[in-house]
Formats: C-alpha cells, structure tokens, sequence
C-alpha cells in the first residue's frame, strides 16, 4: 500500500500541521512516511501546501507531481492540483470560496463544508481536524487508535487535553462529507 | 537506547550533532537551513553534553569561529546556504591549507546570487573542485534521506580527522525540510581535554615542556616549504580516493540503463525508475554518496555492463563532467537537470530518458 497525497489551500488553514498527524498516525501504524512542506515565499500569507507519503515500503522521491489524493481547501489549489490526481483518486474538497468546481469525471470527488461547520459549532482552529476526518472516512489508511497517538506525538504536551477535542472535530467531519462525483 | 522520531533532516542534523559529542557549532541564520539553529538552540545543549551554540554576527565569522576551535583539536561545526557558503570559501581554503578538521553542512538553494530559497544542486563545483583559493579539496558527503543527514554528522567528523581535512556535508532544500523517520543515538560524551592532548600532537591544547611549539597556520612563504605542504597535503587526498569514495547501486543487477544521481534527485530517479520497471525498462540507480573523492571506479566498471547513463542533478550539468571523466566515452552519456530552485519530476526524467538516451 502506498497513498500519496497533496493537501493544499491558505497559510494558516492548518494545511502543515493536518499532514503532520497524518504522518505521526502513519509512524505510530509502523509505516513509512515522508512529509515535504512548500516552503517558498508563496506560503507567507498565500498558498500553502504539503505532500504527505504513507507506504509499507521505503519511499522513494518525496517530491511528487502526481497523486491519489488531493485535500483542496482553497481555489488557487484546486485550479493547481485538480489535474494533478491520478485517474481513479481521489478529490476533497470545502466548498467555501470555491467558484469554480472541480469538473473531472475521471475521479472521485467529496465535497465537506468544513470552514462552515467549524464557524456553527465554534471551534475554528480544528477546522482541519473536521476535514482529516472526511478525508478518513474515504481513505481510512490509518486506523482511529493510531491517529490518537499520531496526535499525542504531534501535539506539545501542554495541548495534550484537547485530544478529545481533536478526535471530535475529526467524527464530525466523517458525518458531514459527502460525494460530488463519483465514477 | 535507539530512539525513532519523525524529523525534518535540518533538525535531525541538530540533534545529532548534540549526540555525537560536537564541542561546537557557530552559524548565522539562512533559509532552507535555519532549522538547524532554531533546534540547536531550542535543545539548550550547553546543558546536556557542554556543546556551544553560536548565533555569529556573518558567515565568515562563523567559519573564523570554526578554524579557531579546529586548532585547538576540538570537533565544531557550521552550517549554511549556498550564499552563505561562498562567504566562508576563504576561511575553508585556510583550513583546508592549516590541515585541520572541521564539519560544514551546506543545505544548498538555487543561484547564482541571493537567487531563490527553493532547493538546488548548482553547488557541487563549488564544493568538489574547491571553492576557495589553492589546491585543496573537500570530503563531500551526500545525504539522500533524513536518516543519512543525521548519520553523515558523524561520518563527516570521523573522516575529517581521519584525514585532518575539512568535510562538507552537501545537502539541498527537500532533503533539509523533509520530515521522515530517523533513528537516534543515545548522547555520547564529547572528547575530554586530556584525550585531545594525548591524540593530537597537531593541536594547540597549551605548552608542553617536552614538546616544541605547536603553529597552526596556512602561510609558508618559501615556496620550497610550501611545495612539501602541498605534497603532503596531495598524498592524503590521494589516500582518501582510494579508500573513502562511497556510492549505492540500486537495481543495477539486470539493468540495462542507469541514472546517475545524488541526494534528492536521486530519491526522484527511484521513483523513475519505479515507472519505468511498469513499462518493461530495466533501469537502475547509482547513487554517489561522497562526491568528492568521486565513486569513479564503479562508475568506469559500469560502462561495460550498461547501454547509456542519464545523469540527474538540479544544476545546468556539473556532476556530469565527472560521470563523463569516469566512463571516458565507453557508453552514452547524457545529463538532465532542472535548477534554479525547479525539481524534475519522475515523469519527466523518466521521458528524457526514453529519448535521449534510449530512442537517441
């Protein structure tokens, strides 16, 4: 098994730390992972992305043009990364600010209203957190009780409370995903 | 106890430079490498092993830094990017000249000039054909994956000494912010004052009555003197070559193709690779590990076994000048690059491949 995934969309959006504990989930599962950060001046106050590899076998280039999954939070990304799935991948999407969909017939598409759901419920800052959750939900390519400690190793000791939180927020968005397209 | 963690490779460079007992580290602040000192400084490792954490006030203070701490025996280090490391080419030819050891880790971006902070490979003339003034060379290591740039701290310190010479690890900006699994080494003590004394006669550690005076310096004005310097300094690299050139094969026994590649862009041909194999071309890998001494030999055996080799490297063609010295024109040669902070992808090396290479 090997996932490559891009997750893309504004600084600030928590696109870094979302594929963080996706990598620590994947290490805490004994796979093998590689997380490479866009680090160019385009992430100061603009778009923000991050490739994150979870496999059973050693890693070749961390550096990909091309993947099976693409987390899409904003539309720069989605204009960027839509042709960018392989045939047969898979794309998430939050809808919000988005005016331009995806229009590949090629894939499967999943939409989450995340940004919305974050604003409803009053807890902004695990607006990622609800879309790993949609993510999980169709890629369950790491299981619930390594995600905990994927967010035990990510997270300082001092935030280690809001864990429960955490695993809420990601419930919530399997709830709340839902097909846009599917082939 | 061996420990796994999950690290960017500037922060696993940190950590093992505090591990491997290094008395001091002495850098100024550039991206992609700045990590290095934010982890260096966050880990407080004064407290742990009695190593020294430097901001400098510029690079060439810092590699000044570095020469003074060499000459008194002791394992220090700095780290920079590409701009950062044309300053210090005067203070690395002056060690290089003074025969002392030294660790320098460039994390290298794309150029000339203050050029872009994206990652690049357009540093390895520099660093492997000497940089700085004078016939010297640096033992140059390439790190592929986190794990290594966390390994090549120590294997850098150890053939640094080993040949009293300063080594260069040549990284780049994905290898740098990469985050992968590394396993980590308990802490080892550094070295005391009192081992540096009774192993280093060349260090200057006090006055010993029984011992003449120790000078450390790269200037000898009567060219006589000067030409042994060089002579002396010759042999030990010509020792080096012989026994310290390093490189990986990967799925070379069947291959009827090879990349040549380091550091990141070899981890891209693997992928390459991996396509092309689908596709029914048996492609391999050569993997140069130190760049300078170059793995020549193997290259040179290779030329008999392969039909073409495509050299790989994020720069206009510099490593393929030394491909092309070791195979001598026995097999097709070809470079492809991308630079100035561009990566190729898989796919398109994979493409450059089928036609220059094999259709070409």
């Amino acid at each position: 098994m090997t996932e490559e995934i891009i997750i893309a969309g504004f600084g600030g959006q928590g696109v870094l730390s979302m594929g963080k504990i996706l990598a620590y989930s994947g290490v805490m599962q004994n796979k093998e992972v590689s997380w490479m950060p866009s680090y160019g001046p385009e992430m100061r106050g603009g778009t923000s992305n991050v490739t994150v590899i979870i496999s059973d076998e050693r890693i070749n280039s961390p550096v990909l043009s091309v993947f099976d999954s693409a987390i899409i939070l904003n539309q720069q990304s989605l204009d960027k990364f839509e042709n960018a799935v392989k045939k047969g991948g898979l794309l998430l999407y939050d809808p919000n600010g988005i005016t331009r969909h995806p229009v590949r017939k090629d894939i499967n598409i999943y939409q989450i209203a995340a940004t919305d759901k974050a604003a409803e419920i009053g807890i902004p800052k695990l607006f990622n957190m609800i879309v790993l959750g949609g993510f999980l939900k169709y890629k369950p390519i790491v299981q619930d009780e390594f995600i905990r400690k994927g967010l035990e190793k990510s997270l300082p000791a001092r935030h280690h409370g809001l864990i429960p939180e955490n695993e809420k927020a990601i419930k919530t968005g399997t709830d709340i995903v839902k097909p846009y397209h599917t082939i | 106890m061996k420990e796994l963690r999950l690290m960017k490779g500037n922060e696993a460079v940190a950590e093992s430079a505090i591990r491997y007992g290094v008395d001091g580290y002495f850098g100024y602040p550039i991206t992609p490498q700045s990590e290095i000192l934010e982890h260096l400084m966050a880990e407080n490792p004064y407290e742990k092993t009695g190593m020294v954490v430097l901001q400098a006030e510029s690079e060439v203070a810092s590699i000044n830094m570095v020469y003074g701490g060499a000459a008194c025996g002791k394992r220090v280090m700095t780290t920079s990017s590409s701009p950062g490391i044309s300053l210090m080419q005067e203070g690395l030819s002056y060690i290089a000249g003074a025969e002392l050891p030294c660790l320098v880790v460039n994390v290298v971006r794309g150029g000339p000039g203050l050029g872009t902070i994206q990652p690049s490979q357009a540093d390895y003339f520099q660093t492997t054909k000497g940089g700085g003034h004078g016939d010297y060379r640096l033992i140059t290591l390439a790190p592929a994956s986190v794990q290594e740039m966390y390994d090549f701290v120590g294997l850098g310190f150890e053939l640094a000494f080993k040949y009293r010479n300063p080594a260069m690890i040549l990284s780049d900006g994905v290898i740098g912010q990469v985050m992968e699994k590394v396993v980590i080494d308990d802490y080892k003590p550094r070295w005391t004052d009192e081992y540096i004394k009774k192993t280093f006669p060349w260090a200057t550690t006090g006055k010993n009555p029984n011992q003449s005076h120790v000078i450390v310096t790269s200037l000898q004005l009567d060219p006589v003197k000067q030409e042994q310097v060089n002579l002396r300094i010759q042999a030990k690299y010509r020792e080096c070559e012989k026994n310290d050139a390093r490189c990986e094969l990967l799925n070379c026994d069947d291959a009827e193709y090879v990349f040549v590649a380091y550091g990141s862009s070899a981890r891209i041909c693997q992928k390459a690779i991996e396509l092309g194999r689908e596709k029914g071309i048996k492609i391999g890998l050569v993997r140069p590990i130190t760049l300078w001494p170059f793995p020549t030999k193997v290259l040179r055996d290779m030329t008999s076994k392969v039909k073409g080799m495509l050299s790989v490297e994020m720069s206009a063609g510099q490593m393929v000048e030394d491909v092309l010295l070791a195979t001598q024109h026995k097999v097709k040669v070809e470079h492809f690059g991308r630079f100035g902070g561009m990566i190729p992808t898989p796919q398109e090396v994979l493409e450059v491949l089928e036609t220059k290479i094999i259709g070409g």
